[in-house]
């Protein structure tokens, strides 16, 4: 997995690039989380993330609880059919911010 | 058709992407489970998963797990095995999904998708643990 980060209008994006599972969901959460500490929106565009299970719903999910407790916003943006298959399976498309 | 294929991997986390990938070959080799092949690639995955997990305590070791992918009269079976901590079957619950925290979903993930989950206490040669999952596929 890569990811890459911007920043516009006081928006930070994290661009995720691959499959998420167990062995890079460390590496996500190091993209992810400083972003929510230091942004107040944080968009995570999963377009080029190809496949997620379950260790990347922890991620989603873990940031999406950050962000509430800080009084910020995570939005994920640009979901695959098949990663919103699996966000879908664990009924989380209407706890998480998706557009 | 019919068939039969298995493969064994290292137990390490980033051997979860080769065991995806063994399965896309087969599953892509088989028109009659390409509908079917996200939802199997999860499923095998997560269950290969909580093998490094929880069977090795999430240490990477020199034993390999094996997988086996069989087709049959339209059943899918899927065997699992290794050579980790005895697995307790009662210990294995899936999260309640109300309960909206990290964690806990891949064996949701697995009792959804799949039609028969059982761990089998026969012994198999050297091996510790064998999960066996079966699916029916309907052809559309």
């Amino acid at each position: 997995m890569t990811y890459n980060v911007t920043e516009e209008n006081n928006i930070s994006t994290v661009y995720l690039n691959g499959e998420i599972d167990m062995d890079v969901g460390d590496k996500a959460k190091e993209a992810i989380m400083p972003l929510i500490e230091s942004a107040n929106e944080i968009h995570i565009n999963l377009k080029d993330v190809q496949y997620m299970d379950s260790s990347g719903i922890s991620v989603l999910i873990e940031s999406h609880q950050k962000a509430v407790e800080l009084g910020k916003k995570v939005v994920l943006k640009e979901i695959s059919k098949s990663v919103l298959k699996v966000i879908m399976m664990a009924k989380l498309e209407q706890i998480l911010n998706i557009e | 058709m019919s068939f039969t294929y298995h493969a064994d991997f290292e137990i390490k986390s980033s051997s979860l992407k080769e065991v995806r990938n063994f399965c896309r070959e087969i599953f892509q080799r088989n028109q009659e489970l390409e509908n079917e092949q996200e939802k199997l690639i999860l499923v095998i995955s997560e269950a290969a998963q909580n093998i490094i997990k929880h069977a090795y305590e999430n240490k990477d070791s020199p034993d390999k797990m094996r997988l086996q992918i069989s087709y049959n009269n339209n059943e899918l079976q899927i065997d699992l095995y290794d050579k980790g901590k005895p697995v307790i079957e009662e210990d294995v619950k899936p999260r309640d999904l109300d309960d909206i925290k990290p964690g806990g979903l891949g064996t949701f993930f697995i009792k959804q998708v799949m039609d028969e989950i059982i761990f089998n206490k026969e012994k198999t040669d050297d091996w510790v643990n064998h999960l066996i999952l079966k699916k029916k596929i309907i052809n559309q």
